[in-house]
């Protein structure tokens, strides 16, 4: 909202001399917080001058400028007359014109413009002849301003050489800005506003809808409130006021000074009928609307919408009506308007035709207006007021002030009746325990402050038989006043927010941190220490990336969950795996040149099960255990994840040798540390799976066959088609898995300080037999004694035939409570070597 | 290789000169020769030569069998005195000359490691996970737990169990992401404040839980605004809460992101899910609110950063979360993630936290 602090000061005493910041932080500390301070640009000095000489000069570009003496006055410090180079010709010898002097500003599309004395032409020019654009009072670059053609006579006759001309040509005129909340729809009007004011700086505040109203004679304008339909019980209109004013000249000029304040309140003015209307609406909230009455046929008829009717707005664009939609219509058929949102071709004033004009003030409800301009993507200046609530009270003030203004300026005769259909409910009054505000601020509030702050604000604060409860009757632009918080709101925003203590309160006392929430930091913390940079990616993908992964058709992964208002739509699908997004990551930051990058991502991915629906049961009742299991179950399910993907060089080059580049082991190393962080053992079996190289992906399982993910190095085609880096390597873990093997408190084993004894063996086993399965013979076959075994070599050539290979594995036993003897060792190694041959026709060599 | 100094060397099958004289000149031919060894190889040269099997000293020792008797006893201990005196010349030298080498290999194997950044350079945590839980901290610190919710969430969940009724132009203002189709009632969540239902739901009362998360606004990205960004949410819920409750809690956050004396200020505001409810700004920590500095970049000279939303819980919540208004009443709070790391770090533009660029993570350390 745009408030003009001129027509601000109308209707709430202003302190002399007050800028439009301190208005805006006044206004702040009563909830409106500054969207913006508007001011000219323009920074004196600005003085009047009269052009004494005017000398032309050719340039050599062929363009004449003007060497000027000009009379300012004592203004410049001399006395003496400015010399100013001006390349304008619309002014004369003696005329008045505007001259800004070295050091004033004027605003220029390219920014503020600091004006000094500078040599331009062989002259020295101090300062300028400002033209109206330049001072921003017109569009008309070239035209200098010569005063008496702005300023009316008795102004200019008043001027002389060296006066200041900013507060003359309105130039010091400020307008705030300010957020209206959508609980606040009476500060969408300036006499809201000023109220707002008043309450924070106590400035004595003068309702500008404590005007004199007609009485009104006669029955008026016929006018049927027909709403069978009203939402939720409330009818779309109780009240309508119609008035009408004879024989305006529509053609009339919009008074400059009503066209200033539509401006500066951020309207265009348009026309005299439409000016008036606009400007009863930022003065009052009330939003008005003016139809032709010579086009009326029958009496004013507010109904619902019937089956198959359309209207043609006043944007021009044809719509298809709802039920829900509330009509103006004239006799009950000819559609005028939808009320309170937007008018129809039918009925509109047009200037030069309509001279007969009935003025519609309304009260339309809320709810009807919020879903009519929701429904039909019409958010109008009415619609927002409708909508956040205008005070049904100011219905006939409104049309008051219309119709003075009409009569005013477009010369017409006000009708004498006056029809008023008024069909409110009474408010209800709100039952208010006076200890409650203290109870709920903390600030102590006596009953006297209560009543007094309530009352300031225009509630009727009522006593009951107990002296601690009053009923209290919320002023009538305010419908957001509903319940007993909603008024110790107002007392304590009155009051002052800045009247309340700072008290850290004593928590029940907590158990820190959940294993969840301590795991998944492990994990971040220990993948950032193998040299991982943790990413935040967002979660949106479209089918293509599906594709370009090389999912199979019937891959769970994609079935996924679909926005209806994606901001791309070529990515209008919630991520399945944390995977599908990870490339993108990679992908900037080799083209912004950091080709070893390895990347990490901790994050829930979305795994819907199926079509449910989660019911919506509304506002401010708990829904019961059916219903609250109904809506948990249809979110889907959103597991965490953690995925890394790498490329590059795993190590780096340098004057002490060559780098690495990383390979899958790396990534089967980095999810087995991520396993590790949380102590969880997992298993790896070879896998087959999209987007993973069919014979370079390894799936990791718990102890009990749990599946955990997998790692591996991306297939060469998703690589292709993705454009990563040649051999990415990425993997893929449920971190819900993992945490939850890992919720248990291990217990120690206690530790050996026997010898450790090592022994190898090299098998021979066939090509196809898997390194992990022979490792798992020997450790079952080596039985307790077998501390640790890792595979160090494989050898394939000359010395075995070309179906196998030789598997040398290095086997440490200890004993918990001895020194393994020689025999000992043997027959555990023999024992795990008779154990891979029987499984695997191992063959020791 | 320098022979045995002396004339007195002899042939294993010479006579031995057994004479003080000559065993001295022995003596004085291996001294001389242990303190010319100028390596250790040189030294065991020396050895060999003068206290070898061969050397005249071990000759003259194996020659004492054939003394007389009564000889036997004085030259054994003129011989082992000898041998005795070159022996321990032998060792001083060894311990000089190994010392000698081991500095020398110090000296040799210097390397310049003024270049040598490692080869496998440190990760880095993400700044926003870094600050939600710098902040969970601070909340974990004054006794409250930390919750955690679904992205996708329920219509009811989001909205109207925090009282946004479907017609409230509040709700329309959230810019939400609906899932298709939309009768399934699902939405990305606007904001965490649905966890706080969740919370109240099903772990009743008295309740401290803040909940840090990821939400979503259909804002297009740029240098301010991001669709998908993070919120730490506070709520409390016990009997006797007050804002001055509410204020206390920010002010020690508001210290514990920004700084000692770091306090928040309230202003008023409207959410549908508090009454009354504020909008919270805190005490500028550049400037600090002095007014010598009106052209404080951070603040704009305001002394005061804009930081988030908060106020009493509605008592349409409680009772849509089974509590009782009449008993219980609480304070909930919510702010940007991005906006405090952002504050913290002097990070300028949104899009720079987002894009995963590791020159940015690079930036920090992997505590912030
Ligand atoms: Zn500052």
């Amino acid at each position: 909202m745009r408030v003009p602090v001129d027509w601000l000061g109308e209707y709430v005493a202003l302190p002399e001399g007050v800028t439009g910041e301190q208005i805006a932080a006044d206004l702040v500390a009563v909830g409106l917080e500054e969207e913006g301070l508007h001011t000219s640009g323009v920074g004196g000095p600005l003085v009047v001058g009269r052009v004494l000489e005017l000398t032309p000069e050719e340039q050599k570009n062929g363009k004449t400028i003007n060497w000027c003496q000009v009379d300012v006055g004592d203004s410049n410090g001399t006395g003496e007359p400015q010399g100013i180079v001006c390349g304008a010709h619309n002014f004369a010898v003696g005329d008045l014109v505007a001259v800004i002097l070295p050091g004033g500003t004027l605003t220029t599309p390219q920014g503020p413009l600091t004006i000094s004395a500078r040599k331009t032409y062989g002259h020295i020019s101090a300062g300028m002849i400002c033209s109206v654009r330049e001072l921003g009072i017109g569009e008309d670059h070239d035209r200098i301003l010569v005063l008496p053609r702005l300023l009316p006579a008795e102004v200019v006759a008043g001027l002389s050489p060296g006066d200041d001309l900013i507060r003359v040509l309105g130039l010091d005129r400020e307008t705030v800005e300010v957020n209206v909340t959508p609980d606040r729809g009476y500060c969408f009007s300036i006499r809201g506003i000023a109220r707002e004011y008043s309450h924070s700086t106590g400035a004595a505040f003068t309702d500008p809808a404590s005007l004199p109203v007609d009485p009104g004679v006669g029955e008026g304008y016929a006018v049927r409130l027909a709403d069978d339909a009203p939402l939720e019980g409330v009818p779309g209109c109780d009240r309508y006021l119609a008035r009408i004013v004879r024989g305006i000249d529509l053609t009339r000029t919009t008074p400059e000074w009503m066209a200033r304040r539509l401006t500066e309140a951020g309207m265009r003015p348009i026309g005299l009928a439409v000016d008036v209307t606009n400007y009863v609406m930022l003065a009052l909230g009330q939003p008005l609307h003016a139809f032709d009455l010579d086009t009326l046929t029958g009496p004013i008829v507010v109904r619902r919408t019937r089956p198959g009717e359309r209207l043609t707005t006043l944007d021009d664009v044809d719509r298809a009506l709802d039920p829900e939609d509330l009509l103006i219509t004239d006799g009950g058929e000819r559609i005028l308007a939808l009320a309170g949102v937007m008018g129809g071709e039918d009925g509109e004033v047009t200037p030069g035709q309509t001279t007969d004009v009935l003025i519609e003030a309304a009260h339309f409800d809320a709810r009807t207006v919020g879903r009519t301009a929701r429904r039909h993507r019409l958010s109008s200046e009415a619609a927002k007021r409708f909508e956040r609530g205008v005070d049904p009270d100011v219905t006939a003030a409104a049309a008051q002030l219309a119709v003075d203004l009409l009569v005013e300026h477009g010369g017409g005769t006000a009708d004498p009746a006056i029809a008023d259909v008024d069909q409110r409910a009474d408010r209800p009054a709100i039952d208010l325990d006076l200890t409650m505000a203290t109870r709920y601020v903390g600030v102590n509030y006596s009953f006297d402050r209560v009543r007094a702050l309530l009352t300031l604000i225009g509630c009727e604060v009522v006593d009951t038989q107990d002296p601690q409860r009053v009923s209290v009757l919320p002023p009538s632009w305010r419908p957001d006043l509903t319940d007993a918080p909603t008024l110790v709101e107002e007392v304590a925003r009155v009051d002052g927010y800045d009247k309340i203590p700072s008290v850290v309160p004593r928590a029940v006392g907590g158990r820190g941190l959940t294993h969840a929430q301590r795991s998944r930091r492990a994990v971040a913390t220990a993948l950032a220490g193998q040299g991982l940079q943790e990413v935040l990616t967002y979660p949106f993908v479209g089918a293509d990336r599906f594709d370009e992964l090389g999912l199979p058709e019937d891959d769970p992964h994609r079935r996924t969950t679909r926005l209806a208002n994606p901001l791309s739509d070529e990515a209008p699908l919630l991520r399945t795996a944390l995977l599908q997004t990870l490339p993108e990551a990679v992908l900037r930051n080799v083209s912004r040149g950091s080709r070893d990058v390895a990347l990490f991502e901790i994050d829930t991915v979305t795994q819907p099960a199926g079509e449910l629906q989660a019911p919506v049961p509304g506002v401010g009742e708990l829904p019961s255990d059916e219903v609250l299991a109904e809506i948990r179950a249809a979110v889907p399910a959103q597991p965490w994840h953690v995925a890394v993907m790498a490329a590059g060089q795993a190590d780096r080059a340098g004057w002490w040798g060559r780098g690495r580049p990383v390979d899958v082991v790396d990534v089967v190393g980095w999810a087995h540390a991520v396993a590790d962080a949380l102590g969880v053992p997992v298993e790896r079996r070879q896998a087959e799976r999209a987007p993973f190289h069919p014979g370079r992906c390894v799936e990791l399982v718990l102890a009990d066959g749990t599946r955990v993910g997998w790692a591996g190095e991306l297939h060469p085609q998703v690589v292709q088609r993705l454009g990563l880096p040649a051999r990415t390597s990425a993997a893929e873990l449920d971190l819900d898995v993992l945490v939850a093997a890992s919720d248990h408190r291990t217990q120690v084993a206690p530790l050996s300080t026997h010898p450790l004894a090592t022994s190898d063996v090299s098998l021979e086993v066939p090509r196809g037999v898997r390194y992990g399965d022979v490792e798992e013979s020997l450790r079952a076959g080596a039985g307790e004694l077998l501390e640790a075994i890792e595979l160090f070599d494989v050898y394939t050539g000359d010395q075995v035939s070309q179906d196998r290979h030789s598997l040398a594995f290095r086997m440490h036993f200890r004993a918990p409570d001895r020194t393994l003897t020689t025999t000992e060792v043997n027959t555990a190694r023999d024992a795990a070597v008779a154990r891979a041959s029987q499984d695997h026709g191992a063959v020791q060599r | 290789m320098p022979a045995p100094d002396g004339d007195g060397s002899a042939g294993e099958g010479g006579a031995q000169d057994l004479s003080q004289e000559s065993i001295e000149g022995h003596v004085a031919a291996a001294l001389r020769a242990v303190g010319a060894a100028g390596d250790l190889d040189e030294l065991k040269q020396a050895r060999l030569a003068h206290a070898g099997d061969r050397s005249p000293l071990a000759l003259a020792n194996r020659a004492i069998g054939g003394l007389p008797g009564s000889e036997k006893a004085a030259a054994g201990k003129l011989v082992g005195q000898a041998r005795g005196k070159v022996n321990q010349a032998l060792a001083a030298r060894q311990v000089e000359l190994e010392a000698e080498r081991d500095e020398r290999i110090l000296v040799d194997e210097a390397m310049d490691l003024t270049v040598a950044p490692g080869r496998r350079p440190l990760g880095r945590r993400h700044v926003l996970t870094v600050t939600a839980e710098r902040m969970a901290d601070a909340m974990v610190g004054m006794g409250w737990e930390i919750a955690e919710g679904p992205q996708v969430e329920a219509e009811w969940f989001n909205f109207d169990a925090l009282n946004f009724d479907k017609d409230h132009p509040a709700r329309q203002m959230q810019d939400t992401f609906f899932v298709d189709p939309a009768k399934a009632g699902l939405v990305l969540r606007t904001h965490t404040s649905p966890v706080q239902a969740r919370s109240l739901i099903e772990r009743g009362v008295p309740l401290y839980v803040a909940v840090p998360g990821k939400t979503f606004r259909t804002d297009e990205l740029d240098a301010t605004h991001t669709p998908v960004f993070h919120q730490l949410e506070g709520l409390a819920i016990d009997e006797g809460l007050t804002m001055a409750h509410l204020k206390g809690t920010l002010d020690r956050l508001a210290e514990g992101m920004f700084g000692p004396g770091i306090v928040s200020r309230l202003r008023p505001a409207y959410f549908p899910f508090t009454e009354p409810s504020a909008e919270m700004d805190f005490r500028c920590f550049v400037c600090r609110g002095v007014a010598t500095d009106p052209a404080c970049r951070t603040c704009g000279g305001t002394g005061w950063i804009e930081w988030g939303g908060c106020g009493m819980v509605n008592q349409n919540v409680l009772r849509a979360c089974g509590v009782d208004p009449d008993r219980y009443q609480g304070f909930a709070f919510g702010m940007g993630v991005e906006r405090t790391a952002m504050f913290r770090h002097g990070i300028a533009d949104m899009r720079e936290m987002i894009e995963g660029d590791v020159r940015f993570n690079a930036q920090f350390g992997m505590e912030i």
